[in-house]
C-alpha cells in the first residue's frame, strides 16, 4: 500500500512544477531577492528580481540581462521557406537578407492579426521566428503545397536579451569578437564553448542591445560569461515590469495586451487589422499574395477600418494605464493599454486605441479618465491628451555604428 | 514548385504581352456540368473553351468497355434528377422522344416485391391497402418539405451578411407555403428537417421492403446509415428531382444513359463551344488574388477573364492553384472536406439477360433494389464506419442493355449494380478487398435471379478507389463532397467559395462540389454560369 503510493506520488511531480523552468531559471532564482514570478507562456518568468525601479535604470543606464527564452520560437527551413513566410506574413521576406532581422506580423484570411513578431533569416532557406503566441497549427496548415519544415524549437533554443548602453562593452568583454560590426537588425554566429551563439543587435527597449540565442545545454554557461564580463559595466538582471516600463517608451506594443489576437480574442470584434494597431506600414501590397491581403485591401478601399493605435502624451504624472478617453469629456473614442511616466522622456506617455473617426478624423479635444486610489479613496481626473508620434523617446546609441563603448 | 515556376512569374507581367490564344471563359473539366456551363456562357456570346483531360467528354457519364463486345454507361445508370431548365438549355427533349418512366423493385428475398410506379411511388404493387395509404401520406409529407428546400437548389445559396431581395424572397416564399398549410406543417417540417429516416419511416410504415427502399435511397452515395442523424436529408434531396415534371421520377434516356453524355456536348459544341479532349489542366494561373489563365501539360497557356472549374473543389484548389496564391484557412477548410466515397459499381457482362424472380419483364428495364429492412441498410453501413465493406451489402441494379443493346453483344446483356458500402479507405486495402466483395456481389445477385452467376462473361467492379483514378474523383466521391448538413448550400464546398465565386477572382466553381450537389442534374453548372452572367454585363 506505502509503495503504490509512492509510486503515485513519483507520477505525480508535475503538480510540484506546474510551470517550466527556463534553462537560466537556476541562476535568476539564486540572485531573485523579490521572488516576484509570473507566467510566460507556461514559463516561471521574473517579474522583478531586486528593484522594478533600479531593473528599469539598469536598462538605461549600464546593462540590463532579461531572459527571453519563453518567448514562442520556430525553425522554418527548406527549398520553400522564403515564399513561404511571404506568404504568411505581411512583409516581404524575398527583402530580408541573409543575416537579418525584421519585425513582422501576420493575418488570418480575414486580415486579422494572429500576431506579430520577429523573423530571423538565419540561412537562405532557414529562418526562426519569434512571437507571443503559439501558433503550431496554423503554420503546418500554412504549408500545404510548400516544400517546407516546422519546427517549434522554444524548449531547444535558450534565449538572453542584453540591453543597455553598457551591453556593447559587455559582449566585447565577453570576448565576442568583431561583435563591433553588426548593424541593428543584423545578426552573426560566435563561437562559444564547443558550439556557437547566434547573436542579433535587436531588443524590445528601443536602446542600444542584443538577443542571444543558444542551445538550452550552453545557457548556464552563456549566462555566466556575460555575467562575468559585465560586472565591471553594471549589469543586472531584470524582470518584466522592467521591460515593460522600456518597451513603452519605444512605443512597441504587445500582443494580448495592447491588441488582441485573431485567434485569442472570444469577442468577433476584438480582432484587429494591422492597420488598427500601427502595423499598417509592414503590409506590402506589392508582393505576392498573403494572407490576410484581399480583406486589407478591401477595407482599406472601403474605409472600413475601424480602430487606429496611437501613442498620447498625458498631462500630469499619473499613469492612465486601462483608462477609458473622452472626445470633448463626453464620447468615449477609446482605451489606453499601456501607460507609465516615462522617466527618461519626462513625460506622462501612453499607447491607446481609439474607434475611428477619433485618431484619425478627430484628434483634438482628446481627454482621459484616470481614477487614482488613494487610501482607500478614488480621486478622479479628467486629463488632456495628445497623440503624438511613437517611439516615445529615441536614443543615438540605438542605431550608432560602430556602437559606444560607455 | 519554385520561384521560377512560369505559373507564377509569368502572370506578374503584363497579361497583355502574352501572345497565348484568349477566351471569355475557360472550363475545366467536360462532365455534363462544365458542359451545362460552358453551353449557357457561349448561348449569351462568351467564347468558351472546354478542356477535358479524358479521351472524351462526360465526365462521370462517361462510358468505356470493360470486356470485348460489352460496355459500360459509366457511373451513372439512371436519370431522376436532370434539371428542367438544363434540357430545355441543352435542347435534350428536341427530339420528342419522351422517355417512359421507370419503376422501382423493391426486391423480397421471398420473391414477393413491391413495385413503386410514377413518381417515386404514386403507385404500388404487391402491398396492402393500408400500407399504401401510409405510404401517399408519407410520400405527400415529404414531397411538400422537399418542395420547401427546392426553392434554395435552384438559386445561388445566400451570402450570410449580404443577403439580398431576393434571397429574401425566398425565405419568405418559402415561409409562406408553410404558413398557408398551417401551423401544424410548419411544425412538422422543421421537427423533421434533420431527423433520421428511419424514424420517419417509422412513423408512417410498416412494410419492411418500402422502409429498406427509403432507407436505401436516403443514404445512397452517403455516408450515413438510416439511423444517423439527419439521414432524412438524402431522401429530401432525391424528392427535389424531378423527371418529365414528375416528382421522384426516374427514366433511362431513348438509346440508353450513353446517349446523354453525347447529348450535353452537343448542346456545347451548337452553342459554339470549342471541345478539347486529352488536355490535362496543369496549373490555374494566378497572380495576387487573380486568376487569368490555365496551363496545359503540353506546356500551353490559355487565358481568360472567368475560369470555371467544373472538377473537384479539392482537385481545383490543391492540385490546380498554388496555395500561396489562397488564405491558409481557405486551405485548411477545403483539406477539410468530406469527400470519401462509399459506393462501388459492379458491371457485368452476362450471356443472356438476368431473370430476377417474381419480376416481371417489363420491370427489368427498371431500378431493382435490394434493401430488406431498415436494419439491412444499417447493418450494411456499420463495417464502412471502421474501414471494411459490407458482408451483407445493399444494392441497386438496372440492366443498361436493355434500354441500349449497343452495349451488349447480340443475345447478351449487362448488369450495373450499385453496391453499398465499400469505404474508400478500406482497412488491407482494396486489392485484396476487391475479390472478395465482388463475390459477395455475384452471391447476393444470385440469390435473385438464380442462374446468373453461371451466365457471368466477365465483370468489372469499381471501388471508390478506382473511381479516383478513372474519373479523377478526389476520394471516389461522385458527390465532389458529402452531402451533408454541414456542406450544403452556404457551406458548399466550403463558405468563402459558396456562391461560385472564389477567393481567387476570376476563377469560379462549377462542379457537383458546389451547390446544390451531385446527380445527373446540371444544376451546379448552370448556377455557375447564370452567376457569372450576372456578374459581368
Amino acid at each position: 500500500m506505502m509503495l503504490e503510493m509512492n509510486t503515485r506520488r513519483a507520477l505525480q511531480g508535475h503538480i510540484a512544477t506546474p510551470r517550466f523552468e527556463t534553462p537560466f531559471h537556476p541562476r535568476i532564482a539564486a540572485i531573485s531577492e523579490t521572488s516576484d514570478w509570473y507566467t510566460w507562456a507556461g514559463y516561471k518568468a521574473p517579474h522583478s528580481v531586486f528593484d522594478e525601479e533600479l531593473e528599469y535604470f539598469a536598462i538605461r543606464s549600464t546593462a540590463a540581462l532579461f531572459d527571453i527564452s519563453p518567448m514562442v520560437k520556430y525553425r522554418i527551413a527548406g527549398p520553400d521557406a522564403e515564399r513561404y513566410l511571404n506568404r504568411l506574413t505581411v512583409r516581404n521576406v524575398a527583402k530580408l537578407s541573409t543575416g537579418r532581422v525584421h519585425y513582422t506580423a501576420w493575418c488570418d484570411d480575414h486580415g486579422h492579426v494572429l500576431d506579430d513578431g520577429t523573423l530571423f533569416r538565419l540561412s537562405a532557406d532557414t529562418f526562426r521566428l519569434c512571437c507571443q503566441e503559439r501558433h503550431l497549427p496554423w503554420l503546418l496548415d500554412s504549408a500545404i503545397g510548400f516544400d517546407v519544415g516546422i519546427e517549434e524549437e522554444t524548449m531547444q533554443i535558450a534565449g538572453l536579451a542584453l540591453q543597455g548602453p553598457t551591453s556593447f562593452a559587455v559582449l566585447s568583454n565577453a570576448g565576442f569578437d568583431c561583435i563591433e560590426r553588426l548593424k541593428p537588425f543584423q545578426l552573426a554566429d560566435f563561437p562559444h564553448e564547443d558550439g556557437s551563439v547566434t547573436i542579433s543587435r535587436t531588443g524590445f527597449t528601443g536602446d542600444l542591445g542584443y538577443e542571444l540565442f543558444v542551445p538550452a545545454e550552453a545557457a548556464l554557461s552563456l549566462w555566466d560569461r556575460l555575467w562575468t564580463a559585465g560586472q565591471l559595466h553594471g549589469i543586472r538582471a531584470i524582470g518584466y515590469a522592467a521591460l515593460n516600463r522600456a518597451r513603452i517608451e519605444a512605443g512597441f506594443i504587445v500582443a494580448n495586451a495592447d491588441f488582441m489576437t485573431a485567434e485569442t480574442a472570444l469577442r468577433a470584434d476584438r480582432a484587429r487589422m494591422p492597420d488598427e494597431i500601427g502595423l499598417e506600414w509592414l503590409v506590402d501590397t506589392e508582393k505576392p499574395n498573403f494572407n490576410g491581403r484581399k480583406a486589407i485591401l478591401e477595407a482599406r478601399r472601403n474605409q472600413t477600418l475601424k480602430h487606429v493605435l496611437v501613442g498620447l502624451e498625458i498631462e500630469g504624472n499619473i499613469p492612465a494605464d486601462g483608462a477609458i478617453i473622452y472626445h470633448r469629456k463626453k464620447h468615449e473614442a477609446g482605451l489606453v493599454s499601456a501607460a507609465i511616466w516615462s522617466p527618461l522622456a519626462k513625460r506622462n506617455i501612453a499607447i491607446a486605441s481609439l474607434t475611428r473617426p477619433y485618431g484619425t478624423r478627430l484628434t483634438e479635444d482628446l481627454w482621459v479618465e484616470i481614477y487614482a486610489l488613494r487610501e482607500l479613496q478614488y480621486q478622479k481626473m479628467m486629463k488632456r491628451a495628445r497623440i503624438v508620434p511613437r517611439p516615445f523617446i529615441k536614443l543615438d546609441r540605438r542605431a550608432a555604428a560602430p556602437p559606444g563603448l560607455f | 514548385m519554385t520561384s521560377s515556376d512560369p505559373a507564377r512569374t509569368s502572370a506578374s507581367t503584363s497579361p497583355a504581352s502574352f501572345e497565348a490564344p484568349n477566351f471569355d471563359a475557360i472550363v475545366i473539366g467536360g462532365g455534363h456540368n462544365g458542359l451545362t456551363a460552358a453551353t449557357l456562357l457561349a448561348q449569351n456570346g462568351r467564347k468558351v473553351i472546354v478542356l477535358e483531360a479524358a479521351e472524351s467528354t462526360g465526365g462521370a457519364m462517361r462510358g468505356f468497355e470493360f470486356h470485348p463486345g460489352y460496355c459500360s454507361a459509366g457511373l451513372a445508370h439512371i436519370v431522376n434528377r436532370l434539371d428542367p431548365d438544363v434540357a430545355k438549355l441543352l435542347k435534350l427533349d428536341s427530339k420528342g422522344r419522351r422517355a417512359e418512366t421507370l419503376p422501382t423493385v423493391a426486391l423480397s428475398p421471398d420473391g414477393k416485391h413491391a413495385v413503386l410506379r410514377g413518381g417515386y411511388g404514386e403507385t404500388i404493387d404487391g402491398i396492402s391497402q393500408a400500407e399504401m395509404k401510409a405510404f401517399a401520406a408519407m410520400r405527400k409529407k415529404l414531397v411538400f418539405q422537399a418542395g420547401i428546400l427546392k426553392r434554395f437548389l435552384k438559386r445561388r445559396p445566400p451570402e450570410i451578411g449580404k443577403v439580398g431581395m431576393s434571397d429574401l424572397s425566398t425565405f419568405a416564399g418559402a415561409g409562406f407555403s408553410l404558413i398557408t398549410k398551417g401551423r401544424e406543417e410548419g411544425r412538422d417540417f422543421l421537427r423533421m428537417l434533420l431527423m433520421n429516416v428511419a424514424d420517419v419511416a417509422d412513423e408512417y410504415l410498416s412494410d419492411d421492403r418500402l422502409k429498406g427502399l427509403v432507407a436505401f435511397d436516403a443514404t445512397l452515395g452517403i455516408h450515413l446509415g438510416p439511423r444517423s442523424p439527419t439521414s432524412l436529408l438524402g431522401l429530401y434531396y432525391r424528392l427535389t428531382g424531378e423527371t418529365d415534371g414528375a416528382t421522384g421520377a426516374q427514366h433511362v434516356p431513348q438509346g440508353g444513359m450513353a446517349t446523354l453524355a453525347p447529348a450535353f456536348e452537343n448542346a456545347a459544341a451548337a452553342a459554339g463551344v470549342t471541345i478539347r479532349t486529352g488536355v490535362h489542366v496543369t496549373r490555374i494561373v494566378a497572380d495576387r488574388g487573380a486568376a487569368t489563365g490555365v496551363i496545359l501539360s503540353t506546356g500551353e497557356q490559355l487565358n481568360a477573364s472567368a475560369i470555371v472549374s467544373a472538377i473537384h473543389p479539392q482537385a481545383t484548389f490543391l492540385s490546380l492553384c498554388d496555395t500561396a496564391e489562397l488564405g491558409t484557412g481557405f486551405v485548411r477548410s477545403i483539406s477539410n472536406v468530406r469527400s470519401k466515397g462509399n459506393v462501388a459499381k459492379l458491371d457485368l457482362a452476362l450471356e443472356r439477360p438476368p431473370t430476377f424472380t417474381g419480376v416481371s419483364s417489363a420491370d427489368h428495364r427498371g431500378r431493382l433494389v435490394i434493401a430488406r429492412s431498415i436494419a439491412h441498410v444499417e447493418d450494411a453501413f456499420n463495417p464502412a464506419k471502421y474501414g471494411e465493406f459490407s458482408t451483407d451489402p445493399v444494392l441497386e441494379i438496372t440492366l443498361p442493355s436493355l434500354a441500349n443493346p449497343d452495349l451488349a453483344p447480340s443475345g447478351g446483356a449487362t448488369l450495373s449494380a450499385l453496391a453499398e458500402f465499400a469505404p474508400y479507405d478500406l482497412k488491407g486495402g482494396w486489392e485484396s478487398g476487391k475479390p472478395a466483395f465482388e463475390a459477395i456481389i455475384l452471391e447476393t445477385l444470385e440469390r435473385y435471379a438464380p442462374g446468373l452467376s453461371k451466365s457471368v462473361v466477365a465483370s468489372n467492379l469499381m471501388t471508390p478507389a478506382d473511381m479516383e483514378t478513372q474519373y479523377n474523383l478526389p476520394g471516389g466521391h461522385w458527390h465532389h463532397g458529402e452531402l451533408q448538413a454541414d456542406q450544403l448550400l452556404i457551406n458548399r464546398p466550403v463558405n468563402a467559395a459558396a456562391g461560385y465565386a472564389t477567393p481567387l477572382s476570376g476563377l469560379y466553381l462549377a462542379s457537383a462540389g458546389s451547390h446544390p450537389g451531385g446527380g445527373i442534374s446540371g444544376l451546379p453548372g448552370l448556377l455557375a454560369a447564370r452567376h457569372i452572367l450576372s456578374e459581368r454585363p
